[in-house]
């Protein structure tokens, strides 16, 4: 059997009082891609740089492919390639002058590599803006290039530190469809995402991480139906009957209503899993009981569990997305 | 080259079949030597310069201020004549603007690091100083292009250096060797700062008192014994009483040998700070 392509145990990493990565363990299987699930400042990016030999772990231990990251840095960084926030290209050059310039650096000869940048471009769509500066792209153009520079020699393990964050559907659709290609030729993919949709749609397995500690882990369908199979929303047209909804809503679907900030909105937690109906039909009952009722519901969705829903159900009620916007929170806090 | 029409690639998809192409595994070729990655960086410092030419600003100009002002200023006060003053000045104020101008070399690589580009390099399989050594290639470019403007503009002047030709290349050759070697005292404080502005601003302090606290605008002999003191172990002292005497034609070896030495200690020390900084960042 072939080693995993990552494998670590009781991974720490300090930033001062900050215990940025907290002891984590992780097994990564060759072959798939793998989701890093957690808000800003959860540690997955310092996950990544560890994995990734750039910055040095002050616990634990963390093995690429079988090989240490620390003591046997280059033969890790000769099978991996890392794109992300503090990994990307250079701005001021052109599309074509930056892939260049990394296929030399991997040893190709000067006809070999313009080759290589010239096939990448192509690939990628981006034949067009090859003579143009890579400040001078869209925020999708520039996602594929970065790409793009990480794939110049196939790797076996790809770093991918949220990819599409602030790109529109159309973009984010493209890295998606570049992902799958990538892993169906046999690389292995570390995704971190703050999107649970797209780790869903990506990983074959997930690890939820927060405060620098993995809270869960398992493949996208284990982990909702963890937590509730979705999440019904109602918008009611008179404020004054929420009360009296609440309390329907709680008996039809035998689960703790949450009241919005909105006056008008509540939100439930649907467990599919846990009944012989499904999360739609029983959604669907409970409407008819307030109907039935003489409420009137303006607005009805009924919806995946969102990030903040899955880190409630995981971390409790302590809002575990509060501190989100700021980098450093401590580990300690929840 | 450069073309700057926003043109709509933004609307070309990647099809699956060009992807899967682009992905078949193919022989990974042999990683690059040292020289060889670290002259890689050094072509893409000088991309950098082709794409902005602005930047090559403070190796022009800033040096043919620094010339004309200070010929005369001080020429007609400190030596009767500019021209007098120039034969003395030249060499010396070739120093000041090209030690001044190393510190770039440290402001450049703090905004890469903040840029992100240096995490990419950072990952790769090659020699780790190759990035450095490549972007301080870049910049001894830098260096020479500043040296010759002011030579260029001394000459017309009316600067006459004994050394005649050989003397001149000489010269310049041995402020290209130091200032190489200063270069990484910058790149470890590139490193090791927060913000490219605290990067001028201890490049600044350090660089002010080192160039004008020096033999290079006045003969030190009328200043106070504290301060010639100083002005004596100065390594700028030293430097320019070389240049000064190898462009005149009447080479100083002991302070070329002094010169020399300083440099190998400069790039033992700060080399190692700055590649221990690297490793770490």
């Amino acid at each position: 059997m072939s080693a995993p392509a990552i494998e670590t145990s009781g991974l720490v990493k300090t930033f001062g009082d900050n215990r940025a990565v907290d002891g984590v363990d992780l097994t990564v299987p060759q072959g798939t891609v793998y989701g890093l699930l957690g808000p800003n400042g959860a540690g997955k990016t310092t996950v990544v740089r560890m994995l990734a030999t750039l910055l040095r772990p002050d616990g634990g231990a963390a093995r690429v492919f079988g090989h240490d990251v620390v003591r046997e840095a280059d033969a890790v960084r000769s099978r991996v390639s890392l794109t992300g926030q503090y990994a990307s290209v250079d701005e001021d050059l052109t599309g074509t002058e930056n892939l260049v310039l990394l296929a030399r650096l991997l040893g190709h000869d000067r006809r070999a590599a313009r080759a290589r940048a010239a096939q990448l471009l192509e690939a990628f769509g981006l034949t067009e803006a090859a003579g143009r500066q890579v400040k001078k792209y869209s925020g999708g153009m520039r996602r594929r290039i970065d790409i793009a520079a990480s794939i110049l020699n196939t790797p076996d393990l790809l770093f991918l530190d949220e990819p599409t964050t602030g790109l529109d559907p159309r973009s984010r659709n493209q890295v998606w469809d570049i992902v799958r290609a990538v892993v169906a030729n046999g690389t292995t993919v570390l995704l971190t995402t703050q999107y649970l949709d797209e780790a869903d749609r990506l990983a074959a397995r997930i690890a939820v991480i927060d405060h620098g500690r993995v809270i869960a882990e398992g493949t996208p369908g284990s982990l909702k139906s963890s937590i509730g199979a979705g999440t019904v929303h109602v918008r009611l047209r008179d404020a004054d009957r929420r009360p009296e909804a609440e309390r329907l809503l709680g008996e039809a679907l035998d689960a703790p209503v949450q009241l919005e900030s909105d006056p008008v909105a509540l939100t439930v937690r649907v467990d599919g899993a846990g009944s012989e109906q499904g999360a739609a039909q029983q959604a669907a009952q409970a409407l008819a009981g307030l109907a039935a009722a003489g409420i009137v519901v303006d607005d009805f969705s009924l919806g995946q569990p969102s990030l903040d829903e899955v880190f409630l159900a995981l971390t409790g009620p302590t809002p575990a997305l509060a501190g989100s916007t700021q980098d450093g929170f401590s580990g300690g806090a929840a | 080259m450069t073309t700057t029409t926003p043109a709509p690639a933004d609307l070309a998809t990647p099809s699956a079949e060009t992807l899967a192409a682009v992905l078949t595994r193919q022989d990974r070729p042999a990683r690059p030597g040292a020289l060889a990655a670290s002259f890689t960086f050094g072509w893409r410092a000088m991309l950098k310069i082709k794409h902005v030419p602005e930047q090559l600003f403070d190796v022009t100009a800033f040096p043919i201020i620094m010339t004309l002002m200070f010929t005369y200023l001080f020429g007609g006060a400190l030596a009767g004549s500019t021209r007098d003053y120039l034969q003395f000045l030249l060499p010396g104020i070739m120093v000041t603007s090209v030690v001044m101008i190393t510190m770039y070399t440290g402001v450049g690589l703090n905004t890469d690091i903040e840029k992100g580009v240096f995490d990419r390099f950072r990952s790769l399989p090659v020699w780790r100083p190759a990035a450095l050594v490549g972007m301080i290639f870049g910049d001894v470019l830098r260096y020479i292009l500043a040296a010759t403007t002011i030579m260029l503009v001394g000459l017309i002047l009316g600067f006459r250096p004994g050394g005649g030709f050989p003397g001149v290349l000489a010269g310049v050759g041995l402020l290209v060797v130091f200032s190489f070697a200063f270069s990484w005292i910058w790149t470890m404080f590139g490193l090791f700062l927060r913000s490219e502005k605290s990067v001028m601003g201890v490049s600044m302090l350090v660089l002010f008192p080192l160039t004008f606290l020096s033999n290079v605008f006045v003969d030190p002999g009328t200043m106070p014994g504290w301060l010639q003191a100083f002005v004596k172990v100065n390594p700028i002292t030293h430097l320019v009483a070389a240049v000064r005497s190898v462009m005149a034609g009447t080479t100083d070896m002991g302070e070329v040998m002094w010169v020399l030495a300083a440099s190998a200690v400069l790039i033992a020390i700060f080399g190692p700070l700055t590649m221990r900084l690297y490793n770490r960042k």
